[in-house]
């Protein structure tokens, strides 16, 4: 039943995204596949972060190398979406070889590993101008169509990859895979001791944080039309993706999603109104979200919160009876 | 360019990167906590600087002790009042919380001061010896880097706050039960690495020309050295720096200034996997 509520929530919001450009205009539209970039990302990171509780900090350097990945592929006259699927299976490769190598970290070490990988790449990124352009950045070729076309289709293709993501992480969250993270994420030795190959098992949470995050990232930079480095691999970005898990609620199935959803339509409230100040009031619901909502708002009690605020109400009601 | 003018480039680069790194290393090691603040923490004590002795034509050594004290309170404050609340919590939450922290002092900064890179300018000229060249204001700034080195280390050796903050990072049960107030530790442990990255951001500022951008640089050089050094010991730190200081300027005449930061990073990324306690470090925190 709850599984169901589940699906069902995510079926529904699928489609209210999906009927943007039938109903909305272009503003809505780029909001629409903002939120699906992220939320994609955000269903990436829960795979390391949520099910298997590594501090992974590594989701830019992912998107980013998707990002040139997918540009250089198609500046070298690779058709568009055999590019994007490059971009993809490089994204993979690396973060199954990257993860050989830094899961063997735990805690700190890995969060500072992690984020350093996303330093170390924007670095690579800006020096090797001969393949990349360096800071200048790279122009990738446009899409075909007018821009109403090109919004269209960006927003389905990355509406396609948070479908595939999202199955992706409900057939692990079922699967002896996920169980086995969560075995990790709450022990790992003991994990080790009962037979779960844990090695093998991070690896493969690694590669399936990065997969998806690599596509979204050859699809962003066909349809941004110019990337550079700093814009790809920012540590923003990285702190950003787990902070919406956070929000919506890390580990489970619809948290990332919720949360990115809140995340962004807060973001653009604030962007709107007060400009000069986003990344303060950013930084102030990561903290009001860190003080106040440690579980992310799918695991509040609401029917607890909503009985213990009326009876808060009813009390102070009272006493403000009695004292006139 | 003469080798020995390298090496002696890295050591001056390298006192100042130790400053940098003191204070970080001090946080991770005793609170366990990824302080993503320290990097703005060295900015704003390089602003504040600025300003100080823009206004007030003073010594720029005489104004670093009144911003080091500022610093110490600010940090004080942040870690008494929000991050003691989820000290215990695991990475994730605490280097979020951190970075959240981060994210509003950085946008106070740049939009009160702006991001124009500002310098303390004191024209103290050249030193020459021989084939070696050292402008004075480096020199001032790595006696500086290193007096305060010195400072840290003899009040963490000598003082009863020091050694209670030992104590803390030993053992933080049974620091309690030997009467120690481990939130009030806990709080002038910040404090104390506010004031080692405001310190470093004044002196930096009288060496190089500083701005609000520059503060994911420098919280990357405080990773990094702290991966070489190992945690929470002062004389770890200082080997770190100059290590990466030593690193940077060989690296940087031998394959080109823009890949010396990129070097510091693989070596970071190799001794995290074979050796993540550090050359010189203890058994760190997982």
């Amino acid at each position: 039943m709850k599984q169901l509520l589940c699906f069902g929530a995510f079926a529904l919001w699928v489609a209210m995204i999906a009927a943007t450009p039938l109903l909305a205009d272009n503003y809505t539209i780029r909001i629409a596949i903002s939120v699906s970039m992220f939320s994609v990302m955000a269903v990436s990171w829960n795979f390391i972060g949520g099910f298997t509780g590594y501090p992974s900090f590594s989701t830019a350097a992912f998107f980013g190398i998707g990002c040139y990945a997918g540009a250089i592929a198609q500046r070298n006259g690779v058709p568009l979406v055999l590019a994007w699927m490059f971009a993809t299976i490089l994204v993979a490769v690396f973060a199954a070889l990257l993860g050989a190598i830094i899961l063997r970290l735990k805690g700190h070490y890995f969060a500072i590993g992690s984020i350093a990988i996303v330093e170390l790449t924007r670095l690579i990124t800006s020096s090797w101008g001969s393949l990349t352009g360096g800071g200048d950045g790279l122009n990738v070729p446009l899409l075909q169509g007018n821009p109403q076309e090109v919004a269209g289709l960006v927003l389905y293709v990355m509406l396609g990859i948070l479908v595939l993501a999202f199955v992706t992480s409900v057939y692990v969250d079922r699967s002896r895979l996920g169980f086995g993270l969560k075995c990790i994420s709450q022990n790992e030795d003991a994990a080790n001791m009962v037979g779960v190959n844990t090695t093998a098992f991070k690896i493969v949470a690694y590669t399936l944080s990065a997969v998806f995050c690599g596509a979204v990232g050859a699809v962003y930079a066909s349809w941004v039309g110019y990337i550079d480095p700093t814009d790809s691999f920012s540590i923003l970005l990285t702190l950003k993706v787990p902070v919406m898990v956070l929000l919506g609620g890390a580990g489970t199935l619809l948290g990332p999603i919720l949360g990115t959803g809140v995340f962004i339509l807060l973001e653009e409230i604030f962007w709107a109104n007060f400009l000069e100040w986003n990344r303060a009031i950013l930084g102030g619901i990561i903290v009001f979200l860190i003080f106040f909502l440690p579980n992310g708002l799918l695991k509040i009690q609401y029917l607890q919160l909503y009985a213990a605020v009326s009876r808060k109400l009813s009390i102070g009601s009272s006493k403000s009876g009695a004292g006139s | 360019m003469d080798i020995l003018q390298i090496l002696l480039n890295g050591i001056v680069l390298g006192s100042l990167y130790a400053c940098i790194a003191i204070g970080f290393s001090l946080v991770w090691g005793v609170l366990n906590i990824i302080n993503m603040l320290h990097g703005s923490f060295i900015i704003l004590g390089g602003y504040l600087t600025f300003f100080a002795w823009q206004y007030s034509g003073m010594n720029p050594v005489v104004i670093l002790p009144i911003i080091a004290i500022i610093l110490f309170g600010l940090g004080y404050g942040l870690q008494y009042f929000f991050i003691n609340k989820v000290v215990m919590a695991p990475v994730l939450t605490t280097l979020t919380l951190t970075f959240g922290l981060d994210m509003i002092l950085y946008n106070l900064m740049t939009v009160l001061f702006t991001a124009t890179p500002r310098r303390v300018t004191l024209d103290l000229g050249t030193l020459s010896v021989g084939d070696l060249y050292l402008p004075i204001d480096r020199l001032l700034g790595m006696g500086l880097a290193l007096l305060l080195t010195a400072i840290l280390f003899l009040v963490m050796r000598a003082s009863k706050i020091g050694r209670a903050i030992v104590a803390v990072r030993m053992d933080r049960q049974a620091a309690t039960l030997m009467g120690i107030r481990v939130n009030h530790v806990y709080a002038i442990t910040f404090g104390i690495g506010a004031l080692m990255a405001g310190a470093a951001g004044a002196i930096f500022s009288m060496v190089f020309p500083i701005t609000t951008n520059l503060t994911g640089t420098f919280l990357g050089k405080a990773f990094v050295i702290c991966v070489i050094g190992g945690l929470g010991s002062v004389p770890g730190a200082l080997i770190g720096g100059i290590a990466l200081g030593m690193i940077e300027s060989i690296a940087g005449y031998t394959i080109g200034p823009q890949n010396a930061t990129t070097v510091g990073f693989v070596l970071m990324l190799i001794l995290l996997v074979v050796r993540p306690t550090g050359i010189a470090g203890v058994k760190g925190y997982e």
